[in-house]
């Protein structure tokens, strides 16, 4: 058996493989709930981080030639990312159980050597309260970190905190 | 859902940790608890498909608008597979790096050194159907970065690998071989297994080679591969 290749960071310069398109996974004319995931990832020292990568991808609703499910935006001076989706539905989880609502995100960054994975929920979803992941985070304090808070009736936010009290629940991938 | 199945946990050694002092930058970015165990799901388990119409292959970085870039022309040619020894076919690799003499086309690139008008630094290919690529190139330059005093990158080529979910996601960097700057680096030595360390360095290839054209290195990539059993069952 082979062993999968190391991780190694993205580095301060990943942006030579930008494209401010993938910020908008509606660019190819997905039809839909479209929401903007907004939200600014700070350091332990309460530092904006301001050259991450923060990659978003969805099982729901399904990739289509007008939906990639995939989406890509570096973070700007207050480091905040900013990506406009669709709104995904319930997810098929294991055995016979539904995940709520979500999007799977990923941070990479200059001193984050390997990606660190989390989720974005939606505050209010009827099925947050039985989703299998969320369910496992006892302190809501802890679980609150997940969920996503409206400002409007179209933005999201979910702040992101890589170290320290109130850091956000990282999942392991 | 009962027959997702998800991909194998990292081998261990395998990996780095984002825990990792030698690495400055690493200090406050590095969270403090550990992350929950979870078994992936169909989130993790499918991922993105990328068109090469909506993302058109640029497999030559060494020719910037007709003209030649300055520097050592490569090839670097290699093939993905999952850790079945799997072809990993039509996967999109996105790859970027500094100049000859070290230096990004990149706006927080402060290095002293020149900036060359026929060298971007960033490329993106495809696998074939049997998992290989190939991209032609100039050898990166060593840079100077201010982990620690008198620090310099090695010769690193940054890679960007999708594979078939997103738990198969990776961000790496291939090296060179016989670089000195290798036994300094931080980065490269946060992979705490040796062997796992070496497999980030490319080797010199007289097959890749090209008579009167480039040097050839030889680049594989291993990606997770799946369970043998679906999760959760
Ligand atoms: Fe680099």
């Amino acid at each position: 058996m082979r062993i999968a290749t190391a991780a190694q960071t993205i580095g301060p310069f990943w942006h030579l493989i930008d494209d401010t398109g993938l910020a908008d996974l509606t660019r190819f004319g997905a039809m839909g709930e479209v929401i903007t995931l907004i939200g600014t990832i700070t350091d332990g020292n309460g530092d904006p981080v301001t050259d991450a990568c923060v990659e978003i991808w969805q099982a729901s609703p399904p990739v289509s030639d007008r939906f990639p499910g995939y989406g890509r935006s570096g973070t700007d001076a207050s480091g905040t990312f900013r990506l406009t989706t669709l709104k995904p539905g319930p997810v098929p989880g294991h055995g016979n159980t539904q995940q709520a609502p979500h999007i799977a995100i990923n941070i990479l960054a200059r001193g984050i050597i390997t990606r660190l994975y989390t989720r974005a929920y939606f505050e209010g979803e009827a099925l947050n309260t039985t989703d299998p992941l969320l369910g496992m985070i006892a302190e809501p304090s802890r679980r609150a970190t997940l969920l996503a808070r409206p400002e409007g009736s179209t933005v999201w936010r979910l702040d992101i905190r890589l170290q320290g009290d109130s850091e956000t629940v990282f999942i392991d991938i | 859902m009962s027959d997702i199945i998800g991909f194998r946990p990292a081998a261990p050694g395998s990996q780095p940790s984002n825990d990792t002092p030698s690495y400055g930058s690493t200090r406050s970015r590095h969270p403090l608890r550990p992350a929950i165990a979870f078994p992936h799901s169909l989130t993790e388990a499918a991922g993105p498909v990328f068109s090469p119409l909506h993302f058109p292959p640029n497999a030559d970085l060494s020719v910037t608008g007709g003209k030649a870039a300055q520097g050592e022309r490569i090839i670097v040619r290699g093939r993905i597979t999952d850790e079945d020894g799997r072809a990993v076919p039509h996967t999109m690799i996105e790859i970027w790096q500094a100049n000859a003499a070290g230096r990004y086309r990149h706006p927080l690139d402060t290095h002293d050194a020149p900036l060359d008008p026929h060298f971007k630094g960033d490329g993106r290919v495809f696998t074939d159907a049997e998992g290989w690529y190939q991209f032609t190139s100039i050898k990166p330059g060593a840079y100077p970065w201010r982990n620690h005093a008198n620090a310099w990158r090695p010769n690193h080529i940054h890679y960007s690998l999708f594979g078939p979910g997103f738990a198969t996601r990776l961000i790496t960097q291939m090296y060179f071989p016989g670089d000195p700057l290798l036994a300094l680096d931080p980065i490269f030595h946060s992979v705490p297994d040796e062997a796992a360390r070496e497999r980030l360095i490319s080797r010199f290839d007289l097959a890749v080679t090209r008579p009167d054209h480039a040097l050839g290195y030889r680049f594989d990539v291993v990606l997770r591969g799946r369970d043998a059993t679906p999760m959760g069952i």
